[in-house]
């Protein structure tokens, strides 16, 4: 799968997940829907530039390291926009972290890159 | 009193018994390494002022039949342009009457000495898997040519500084039927027809053609115990096909992976190491190693003990059908993929992807593990 693609995907994916466990906290579970569309097009969004990332930069460790600052960032975003004392940017920007993390590793590691494929004339 | 130290009478009586080489283009060195019929000896080409190997008879030919046999594999070799076959460079006759061919001179190590270093760690279990990879590569070739090794051994196989791999000695090849009729020809039948060595053909040895004129008596065993298919150890030339070589192959897969010859200790005569000699009984019956690479240590991979367990079925139909079949099976295994030899139970299957994907699935446990933790801990 194409890295971009995959990158969105796995993104999309575990934004949405990341979403659905404020199910578990029962002070946010009124607005659980808005919380895991925010969530998805968070993941959408960095699925997106950490895939775009792994396509221009074939390194694992820097594909790691900027999935891991491209989820801070967004999560950061998030945080910072909510109303006042209730930011909790511990818990959203640690698990938005690592959700950037693991997009960074998977698509560097199983994304397939966009080479054409050599044939002979 | 001495006059020379015994390091230079030693020189002297091994450059006293080096080959004649005048009136030819190549000035010898020293010998490197000896087999059945011959030496190998490393040698300057004073025209092309490089090192090359050459192979050369231990004496004069008078019967003709050594030197057809040495020939042949020249010619074996000159049809064989694969990176991981030595190539052949030139053939001739020395003034003494003894044949010669020339080859390129491969500078590594045994795979025997290599397998030996590796199991002190020189050698990682998947370099090894890819060394056998590119051994299959050039047997495969060699069986799509219409040519069966037929002595695949540790011994045979040479790698590089580089890792090239380069299959060695092709002294006891088979040609089969098919392409002995178009020797330019490239076959690609895994299951050719035998060939007519056996039937005994006569002939005076010729640098034209000495591949149709070499004779292999019928029944006679060419190839080295614990390495031979129970068809090529019970004489059946008639029944030998690629398949024949897979046997071999996954003896030599057996040895990388235990760093182990293939057990003969118990049936094979005591002076047979690579013999020529008719089948005894006792040969004949001798069991498979099966069962061999997994009893070894360290611990072998279960799939990868079954991919050697097929390659060395008593049976020709229950091994792989060819050589490039064996390398696409440790390939599979090498990707973390199923391979045909080893069936999976859904079990099996998890452990396998858990295997393949440890680091993907330690990061999302690890994600997990945080949510857990940040969800008991704003529980507080």
């Amino acid at each position: 799968m194409k890295k971009i693609l995959f990158g969105l995907i796995l993104g999309g994916v575990l934004g949405a997940f990341d979403g659905m466990t404020a199910w578990f906290t029962p002070a946010v579970r009124p607005q659980i829907i808005g919380i895991i569309i925010g969530s998805s097009v968070k993941g959408l969004i960095a699925g997106i530039l950490i895939g775009w990332f792994a396509k221009k930069v074939n390194s694992l460790p820097l594909g790691i390291a900027f999935g891991l600052v491209v989820g801070l960032l967004l999560a950061f975003l998030v945080a910072a926009t909510q109303p006042p004392g209730q930011h909790y940017y511990f818990e959203i920007m640690l698990p938005g972290g690592l959700v950037g993390l693991i997009v960074g590793y998977a698509t560097q590691k199983y994304g397939s890159s966009e080479l054409a494929p050599v044939t002979r004339a | 009193m001495n006059w020379l130290s015994d390091e230079a009478i030693a020189r002297l009586q091994a450059a006293g018994t080096l080959p004649d080489a005048s009136g030819t283009r190549y000035r010898i060195i020293e010998r490197v390494g000896s087999g059945g019929m011959g030496a190998v000896y490393l040698a300057e080409d004073s025209v092309l002022a490089r090192r090359v190997a050459l192979k050369i008879l231990d004496l004069p030919d008078a019967r003709g039949e050594l030197t057809q046999r040495l020939l042949r594999e020249a010619h074996i070799l000159a049809r064989l342009e694969h990176p991981g076959i030595v190539p052949v460079h030139d053939a001739g006759t020395f003034a003494d009457g003894r044949a010669f061919y020339a080859m390129k001179f491969v500078e590594g190590q045994r795979l025997d000495r290599l397998a030996d270093s590796a199991s002190r760690g020189a050698k990682s279990f998947p370099d090894r898997l890819r060394i056998f990879q590119r051994i299959c590569d050039a047997v495969a070739f060699a069986h799509a040519h219409g040519v069966l090794h037929r002595d695949l051994k540790p011994e045979n196989i040479m790698v590089g500084p580089f890792g090239e791999v380069l299959v060695m000695d092709w002294g006891v090849a088979k040609i089969l039927a098919s392409e002995s009729a178009s020797p330019a020809g490239v076959g690609t039948s895994p299951h050719a027809a035998p060939d007519s060595t056996a039937a005994g053909l006569a002939g005076q040895p010729s640098l034209a053609n000495p591949v149709a004129t070499v004779r292999t008596a019928h029944g006679a065993i060419l190839g080295t115990l614990g390495y031979m298919s129970p068809e090529q150890l019970r004489g059946e030339i008639d029944r030998l096909d690629p398949r024949s070589d897979v046997y071999s192959l996954g003896a030599l897969l057996q040895f990388l992976l235990d760093g182990r010859s293939p057990s003969t200790a118990s049936t094979a005569p005591p002076d047979a190491s690579t013999s020529t000699a008719q089948p005894s009984r006792a040969q004949s019956e001798m069991p498979p190693p099966e069962n061999s690479a997994a009893s070894a240590a360290p611990p072998i991979p279960p799939a990868l003990a079954a991919i050697a367990r097929k390659a060395m079925a008593p049976e020709p139909a229950s091994r792989y059908t060819s050589a490039a079949e064996l390398a696409q099976d440790v390939a599979r295994f090498l990707d973390g993929m199923p391979v045909s030899a080893y069936p999976e139970n859904l079990f099996r299957r998890l452990a396998r992807l858990a295997s393949r994907y440890r680091i993907a699935l330690v990061l999302v446990l690890t994600y997990l593990l945080v949510r857990a933790l940040l969800l008991f801990w704003l529980k507080r």
